[in-house]
């Protein structure tokens, strides 16, 4: 059914359909709308789940941990500074392989405190054996949470997932969302049958020591598993296609891109201000394109490199900056076309909520055409 | 031990950790000083001393840590901490 929905209330709805059993999470903006709809499903009989109440967002990853381990479907929602007191819980629920689906409204880090859109969050935990999606728009942000439990949830994965979605610009912003009806979902979404849980009856320890001769090989393990599912992401998404019409089965997706000549690459939502900058480009006569990055764990090397391959220029827009060196993109996109001369250009944008417009979209491209790049696009000189 | 996914593991498997790879001194035991007095059982953090049927007492190399508390406390010096060559 197509409505005019809150991007987090679409989202919230989208995890109601999900069916989750456990739902633990803690209030920060601006990701609260979507736990405080869900408290009310919770409260009002709409969905039944527990839903548990913290008092931080370790104790609420900690929560999710132990219900996923006994065997829960089970879902969290978080962003910037919440996030940060998750890390130490981000990494034991990836180790210990635990499918849990996260929300996060993606947020800059303090200091200083900002509580305004970035992507700094997420990307700082992108080493935590978490798969990370991130959605250009709510109809997306909605359906990739359907496509993440059915991904982390597969025994051949079985890895917890982040599903990101820009802070404000999408969380609290109105759009039009197709939303799936429960017998769909049910057929799409089957329940969370582990072979393994927690239970008093026939003890098991999830996460347990290990010495310096396994825990190499357990990481191996953990990161082949992470790499392995951009095959069941496809099939995911392909099967969702199949059942809903809208295709998510590729880890980026191009736009305008055969003849491009410069190249832009993004996530999240800034994707939609690049297509109509490219459009207006275009007009203009500029063989500009646009490549989305919608999967960035794993990271698809092959399917970027492939669409890259044959640009003139990459101009890489990084909502994050690896402090001291340059925006996580933009690095692992250099990785990734290592040897094919394509030259790749950083650029930071966008940091703590400063806005994004179609002319700085224009101004990129014309600088990455007079190699000009890798740096801090748009700074105010005036403040420095 | 074949790799559980997540690290899982049913009772009892912590001794598939065998932790005598820590190990860097070892502690080699003198049977004719020895006087049998179980010192060395009751002290090891391990419990990895155990008394075989002749009254010996012989420490499980796959699990002892050599962290020489049972030599520090021989009362008959009967244990010495050698360095180990892997």
């Amino acid at each position: 059914m197509l409505g005019i929905t809150e991007g987090s209330l679409a989202v919230a709805e989208a995890v109601r359909l999900c069916r989750p059993q456990v739902v633990a999470a803690y209030p920060i903006t601006p990701q609260t709308h979507i736990v405080e709809a869900l408290a009310d499903m919770v409260a009002n009989g709409k969905l039944d789940a527990d839903y548990i109440t913290v008092e931080s967002e370790f104790s609420a990853l900690s929560a999710c941990l132990g219900a996923s381990a006994a065997g829960s479907r089970t879902y969290s929602a978080t962003t910037s500074q919440g996030l940060a007191l998750m890390f130490e819980v981000c990494f034991n629920v990836a180790g210990m392989r635990q499918p849990i689906v996260m929300t996060i409204a993606n947020r800059a880090l303090g200091a200083p405190l900002s509580i305004w859109n970035d992507q700094q969050d997420s990307i700082s935990l992108r080493d935590s054996g978490w798969l990370q999606f991130y959605a250009e728009d709510n109809q997306e942000a909605t359906d990739l949470h359907y496509i993440a439990y059915r991904v982390a949830e597969d025994p051949s994965v079985s890895l917890p997932a982040f599903v990101c979605f820009d802070g404000f610009i999408l969380s609290h912003t109105y759009e039009p969302v197709e939303q799936l009806n429960q017998a769909d979902v049910d057929k799409y979404l089957p329940p969370f049958a582990p072979t393994e849980r927690l239970d008093a009856a026939d003890p098991i320890s999830f996460g347990m020591y290990a010495t310096p001769e396994y825990y190499h090989e357990f990481r191996y393990a953990h990161d082949k598993a992470l790499k392995d599912s951009a095959a069941v992401i496809k099939k995911a998404g392909e099967e969702f296609k199949a059942l809903f019409g809208r295709d998510y089965s590729a880890m980026v997706e191009g736009y305008l891109l055969e003849d491009a000549e410069t190249v832009l690459v993004a996530m999240g939502s800034i994707c939609g201000t690049t297509k109509d900058a490219i459009d207006e480009m275009r007009a203009a006569g500029k063989k500009v394109g646009l490549l989305k990055v919608r999967v960035f764990r794993p990271f698809p090397v092959g399917e970027l490199a492939k669409a890259l391959g044959g640009a003139q220029r990459v101009a890489v827009l990084d909502k994050n900056i690896s402090l001291g060196s340059k925006g996580a993109l933009a690095l692992e996109i250099r990785d990734a076309l290592y040897g094919s001369r394509v030259p790749v250009f950083d650029y930071i944008i966008g940091l703590g909520g400063r806005d994004v417009r179609k002319r700085d979209i224009k101004e990129i491209v014309a600088r990455a055409e007079r190699g000009q790049g890798d740096e801090f696009y748009g700074l105010r000189q005036e403040v420095l | 031990m074949a790799l559980a996914v997540g690290c899982r593991a049913r009772p009892g498997k912590a001794r598939d950790n065998k932790t005598g790879s820590w190990r860097v001194f070892k502690p080699e035991f003198d049977h004719e000083k020895c006087t049998q007095c179980g010192t060395c059982k009751t002290i090891c953090p391990e419990g990895c001393i155990s008394e075989d049927t002749d009254g010996k007492f012989i420490p499980d190399y796959l699990y002892c840590k050599g962290c020489g508390l049972c030599a520090e406390e021989c009362p008959g010096d009967a244990i010495t901490m050698k360095q180990e060559e892997k």
